[in-house]
């Protein structure tokens, strides 16, 4: 018999704000996480604006001992550390005991490269001949299943730990991932989530493909547009976003807090076919994701309250919402409710998928829409297509019931879930 | 005195990888730094770069292979660092 899943906990290590509390003031309250960044600019990037959570002494204290805090330098493992502990105390969950892990706990946390700087740094000493002065951590910290690795040892984990990486669809993917794990019965709860490392060398790439904004470099909080007539690309970001994921009965025996549940969703692949190519959708491929998402939830297009798209601040955000407004059958004033996050934590690349689910589940409980902060000048193609109430610029008083989440990723891939409020 | 103070010395390089559950109070010379403090094997390689950055010396596979316990890690640096002040 297939199991409900609910999700049981949050944390959250984004640009904006560092843990859940702060995190709900954030995203309501509008403010961004983006700012210039010297570093970018000394090293003479066209975006010299950047999203990277803000970690203090303190917060470092509470997640790492002494021993995790030597020549730590992989910010993707600190993130994912961060948010995916907060999630699991969010959860009222216990750590294992010394000798005993969990055997049905587990982790599906992903990310598309862990540990660039810890990676530089070896680099260097390898090139001068120093091999042997790596230390034992740089395997861990560099590993792409380094965080997934790393929060099953605090945690104790002895169901399935593994990191996924599907570009940036890999947040929303490991939350599906997760949810099959337990939905079949081979797990009662999963902590699924991903991270981003932050940086020059991580961003490096994208500023080099010009798909990021080179104007706004004076004005971080307006650089990243999504769904704008003037959007100029998306911001580099990074942080991390996780969430407990638990069979409804494990939940309901325990007395946990359910934030929302997880129906389900679809993950697929353009093929790089039909349009779709290593960095662009193919538009039907999206389109089937969605529709397949609805048929796996026994939903129909009419269900979908509202909406957290991709939606990056690149030209293509129109062919996002065309996407979604032939999958589901809607349009004009009938379109749900779609916003975009990356108004204000830039584009956290793998980290994106997760740190935006847990901002559009906040969405259940504080019964508002969050608005898109920089879509003011809405884009011609987008206003074509539905009506620009459905993109509201401010929080607006909603009670979605259902929420649709996308994220695709470089390789033509693509990630629907779909969350329902739990009454 | 000299070899207390570098006995001191390195319980404050070992120290910071000894498990929570080891009470640094209970270590002494004959303490087996895998076996019976708990020392992941991995972390030696660490705590061998810190011995090589305190007394500025090199230690190889063979020493690190000979230092079991923190009897022996005390032998080792005094050998290497008497051999370099020679």
């Amino acid at each position: 018999m297939k199991r409900r899943v609910v999700i049981t906990g949050m944390g959250i290590c984004a640009p904006n704000a560092v843990g859940l509390p702060s995190f709900r003031q954030a995203m309501f309250q509008g403010k961004s996480g983006l700012r210039h960044l010297p570093e970018l600019e000394a090293l003479g990037f066209r975006c010299q604006v950047g999203g990277v959570p803000e970690i203090t002494n303190s917060i470092l204290n509470d997640y790492f001992n002494k021993l995790d805090l030597r020549d730590l330098l992989s910010t993707g493992l600190i993130y994912g550390t961060i948010a995916g502990l907060e999630a699991w105390q969010h959860a009222g969950l216990p750590l294992a005991d010394a000798e005993n892990p969990q055997w049905d706990s587990g982790i599906i946390f992903g990310t598309s490269i862990l540990g660039v700087d810890k990676f530089r740094e070896s680099i260097l000493k390898i090139d001068e001949g120093n091999v042997r002065r790596l230390g034992s951590t740089t395997v861990p910290q560099t590993m792409a299943s380094g965080i997934s690795a790393f929060l099953a040892g605090k945690i104790g984990c002895g169901n399935q730990v593994s990191s996924n990486s599907s570009a940036c669809s890999t947040g929303t993917e490991a939350i599906l991932m997760a949810f099959e794990r337990i939905h079949n019965g081979l797990a009662d709860r999963m902590l699924a989530g991903s991270c981003s490392d932050s940086g020059p060398y991580v961003w490096g790439g994208f500023d080099a493909m010009r798909v990021v904004p080179s104007t706004y470099n004076q004005q971080p909080e307006r650089a990243s547009r999504p769904m704008a007539e003037s959007a100029a690309g998306f911001v580099p970001s990074s942080g991390a976003g996780a969430l407990v994921l638990e069979s409804l009965e494990s939940a309901l025996k325990r007395k946990a807090h359910i934030h929302a549940e997880v129906l389900g969703g679809a993950v697929n692949c353009g093929g790089q076919r039909g349009g779709g190519t290593m960095t662009a959708s193919n538009g039907k491929a999206v389109q089937r994701c969605i529709t397949e998402a609805l048929r796996n939830t026994g939903l129909k297009g009419e269900d979908i309250d509202s909406i957290n798209g991709h939606l990056t601040a690149t030209s293509r955000d129109a062919e996002e919402v065309f996407n979604w407004s032939q999958a589901l059958g809607r349009s004009g004033a009938d379109f749900p409710l779609i916003n975009s996050f990356k108004d204000v934590l830039g584009h956290g690349l793998s980290a994106s998928g997760s740190m935006e689910c847990v901002a559009a589940l906040l969405q259940f409980e504080a019964r508002q829409v969050i608005g898109n902060r920089n879509a003011a000048d809405l884009h011609p193609e987008i206003s074509k297509l539905i009506d620009p109430s459905r993109v509201p610029v401010e929080n607006t008083p909603a009670s979605p019931k259902i929420i649709a989440k996308a994220s695709l990723g470089f390789g033509d891939v693509n990630t629907c879930v779909i969350f329902k409020r739990y009454d | 005195m000299k070899n207390t103070d570098s006995y001191k010395e390195l319980l404050e390089i070992i120290g910071p990888y000894l498990p929570e559950d080891i009470d640094p109070g209970t270590v002494d010379k004959n303490s087996h730094l895998i076996n019976e403090l708990n020392i992941n094997s991995a972390h030696l390689v660490d705590i061998v770069l810190d011995l090589e950055d305190r007394y500025d010396i090199l230690l190889e596979d063979e020493d690190m292979q000979k230092m079991q316990t923190v009897g022996d890690a005390l032998e080792i640096i005094g050998l290497k660092t008497s051999g370099k002040n020679g």
